[in-house]
């Protein structure tokens, strides 16, 4: 085994600017993105590491990022290892293409960061962008820090690689896209170990010519479908494992879900992204007042980790959901989605589950907003509906 | 026998191995079918085709059948420029340049609804070769107009009460704003001329656009066995002229015929039955001007201006 230590630096870089490397250090061999407040620094980044090392990459500067997915989803059909990068707008421009990548078993790696959705024009952040693609049948990762993004960016494409099925990698606007934290920067033999080249089974070659993508009957299309659900479902299981191999590289590992002073906790706060860190102080900040309290962090939304869910929450007293988006007629997505999978519980066993939105449009989530949310959930019975906190 | 400008002959063309398999599913008469043979004849097999939604990506075949004969790629409506180029990158990056990548499209995902890919893919000149069948409306969703539909034409969306108002949009002009290196329309009246601009854009690399003028039984209400007759017609009456533009500033008019009348044209398709005196002059005018225009680029001296 390779002795990681000797083997790494630290740059202190941006989460745009980790996202970029890991597409860089992953050998992404077809880059196609097009600008868009806050992911820019993302894409510069890349253009300026690709056209510092000619004939690694083709980097394509389209015109939409309807056409980034499109060439993303040729170039993978042709065999290469493809990465694009959008946020907001251009992610929804690109919701049709979603679809098409994993209905056609594509294992392309985009990164987005996370930012709100207009009318009217907000570029902070928030996740109705990413979480509306929630059926688009994409792996979804949300990152806490730019380190885990540049990891996850690594161990998304093992993992979409190993099941077909691409993997989008996502970050808040600014508080993580433009901050700049210490990161281990692993070296490219270190990312080779871990990332042998991508040899598809299926691929656009003129020795061996097939169609790809045609007309699909009625006795073939829900078996298509059913085989995609469930190379969904296999990367929640499958995660660990690459998980695993990256520690055993790296020494850095996230799971599908981050527990801290979750074990003796009756009350369990749910976060993803950048919140996990600020909630992390509001636990210890109850803790201290004796509130035995923990924070659970999603870290993976898609394939929803419902299993392992129903393992740590079984038996807790108060689940508190913090939802940085809104599905609008219904309430936060991460409040609808967590109550379905602990219906798989017997009754006696299922926490109590109250839901806040928060932090729309880039609103920051500060200690005292989420403190406020446990306060409200410890003094009021569960609410039908996400309750909203400005 | 014919000689073209690349020394190859018509029959010698027709004696190559024949790509394209039998039971595609095109209607009998459909434009599509014997361009593509031929197309396939000039450029081999390492070639790679992607189609967008049209005619032929019903044509070549349901799952799992295909009838093209080369690697196919089916992408989305509004994405065959922007696709192609990722398959030309990817072949690129992974050291198989020499493959032919070649787009397979219809009017409505090239002059509509893909029109800002191809445009994007043309001043990026993505090395790409890409050919539009141009069959004058949205043939495979039932006969609806698109911006390639001619004045005057009859399609579902523009009713005989309201016929097409609108000309054709110009894409050989817009293509050359592009400045690509090799744009040309084509006929499958005139093979000789359509096989020597195939051999001439396989020749050269870049951005190569073919605007192939693709009869359409179903949609023109005509008969089958009066397609060949109609594309020459077009050809003859300028509804349809046969022209090649070199880095967008060399025009050359390569088939000049003798004049047709515009109302034997209109006379053997149900789409131009309404069609009264008084229009008919109006289009007859409006093939004129757009005529004289192409003659005057076309004869253009390169240096004029200065």
């Amino acid at each position: 085994m390779m002795r990681v230590e000797e083997k790494t630096a630290v740059r202190v870089i941006t989460g745009n600017e980790a996202a970029a490397w890991a597409a860089f250090l992953a050998r992404s061999q077809v880059i196609a993105s097009y600008p868009i407040t806050p992911q820019t620094s993302l894409i510069e980044t890349l253009a300026s590491l690709t056209a510092k090392a000619p004939g690694r990459c083709r980097f394509i500067n389209v015109e939409s990022e309807h056409s980034a997915m499109a060439a993303c989803i040729a170039a993978a059909t042709a065999g290469a290892r493809a990465f694009t990068a959008t946020s907001s707008q251009g992610l929804l421009l690109m919701h049709e293409l979603l679809h098409w990548a994993s209905g056609a078993r594509l294992p392309i790696v985009l990164v987005n960061v996370n930012r709100a959705t207009a009318p009217g024009w907000n570029i902070w952040t928030d996740q109705n962008d990413s979480m509306s693609q929630r059926d688009t049948g994409w792996i979804q990762f949300y990152c806490e820090s730019a380190q885990e993004v540049l990891d996850t960016v690594i161990q998304s494409y093992r993992l979409s690689e190993e099941l077909r099925v691409p993997s989008m990698v996502i970050l808040d606007a600014f508080f993580l896209s433009h901050t700049a934290e210490p990161v281990e920067m692993p070296s490219q033999d270190l990312v080779d170990c871990f990332l042998p080249p991508w040899s598809p089974e299926f691929l656009l070659d003129v020795d061996n010519p097939a169609a790809f993508g045609g007309l699909l009957g009625i006795d073939h299309y829900q078996e298509m479908r059913g085989d995609l659900h469930e190379a969904l479902h296999a990367a929640a299981t499958r995660v660990e494992g690459v998980d695993l191999a990256w520690k055993e590289l790296t020494g850095r590992s996230y799971g599908t879900i981050e527990e801290y002073r979750c074990g003796d906790a009756d009350i369990v706060l749910m976060t993803v992204a950048t919140a996990s860190s600020t909630a992390r102080l509001v636990v210890d900040s109850f803790r201290e007042r004796g509130v035995g309290i923990g924070r659970l962090k999603l870290r993976m939304f898609r394939p929803f980790p419902d299993e392992l869910l129903r393992e740590r929450l079984r038996g807790k007293r108060h689940l508190i959901v913090l939802d940085r988006n809104c599905s609008y007629g219904s309430n936060g997505i991460l409040f609808t989605e967590i109550k379905g999978a602990l219906y798989g519980l017997p009754e006696a066993e299922r926490p109590q589950v109250h839901g806040y939105i928060s932090g729309l449009g880039g609103r920051d989530l500060t200690p005292a907003r989420i403190e406020s949310m446990v306060e409200h959930a410890l003094n009021h019975a569960a609410e039908e509906r996400s309750v909203w906190i400005g | 026998m014919t000689n073209n400008t690349f020394g190859t002959t018509t029959e010698s063309v027709m004696h190559r191995d024949d790509i394209m398999g039998p039971g595609h599913l095109a209607c009998a008469g459909c434009g599509i079918i014997p361009m593509l043979r031929l197309l396939l004849k000039v450029f081999g097999r390492r070639t790679v085709v992607v189609t967008p939604a049209c005619c032929y990506a019903v044509v070549d075949g349901p799952f799992p059948y295909s009838a093209i004969g080369v690697p196919f790629m089916h992408c989305a409506f509004e994405t065959a420029a922007a696709s192609a180029a990722g398959v030309r990158a990817a072949f690129d990056m992974r050291g198989i340049p020499d493959v032919n990548v070649i787009v397979l499209a219809g009017d409505g995902g090239t002059f509509d609804i893909g029109f800002q890919a191809l445009s994007g893919a043309a001043e990026r000149n993505e090395n790409i070769v890409y050919v539009c069948y141009d069959n004058e409306a949205y043939m495979n969703t039932g006969i609806q107009r698109s911006s390639a539909t001619p004045l005057g034409a009859w399609t579902t969306t523009t009713p005989e009460q309201a016929p097409k108002a609108e000309s054709k949009k110009d894409i050989g002009t817009i293509m050359a704003g592009h400045r690509i290196p090799y744009f040309a329309t084509t006929s499958m009246a005139y093979p000789e001329d359509m096989l020597a601009k195939f051999e001439k854009a396989k020749a050269m690399s870049g951005f190569r656009m073919i605007h192939y003028h693709c009869s359409c039984p179903t949609g023109w209400k005509a008969d089958s066995r009066d397609m060949i007759g109609l594309a020459r017609l077009a050809v003859q009456t300028r509804a349809f002229p046969l022209y090649e533009i070199l880095d967008g500033e060399s025009w050359q008019i390569t088939v000049d015929p003798e004049p047709a009348d515009l109302q034997e044209y209109f006379r053997i398709q149900g789409r131009y039955r309404h069609i009264q005196p008084n229009q008919l002059t109006e289009i007859e005018r409006h093939l004129d001007k757009e005529w004289k225009t192409l003659s005057r680029k076309a004869s253009a001296p390169e240096s004029s201006g200065r």
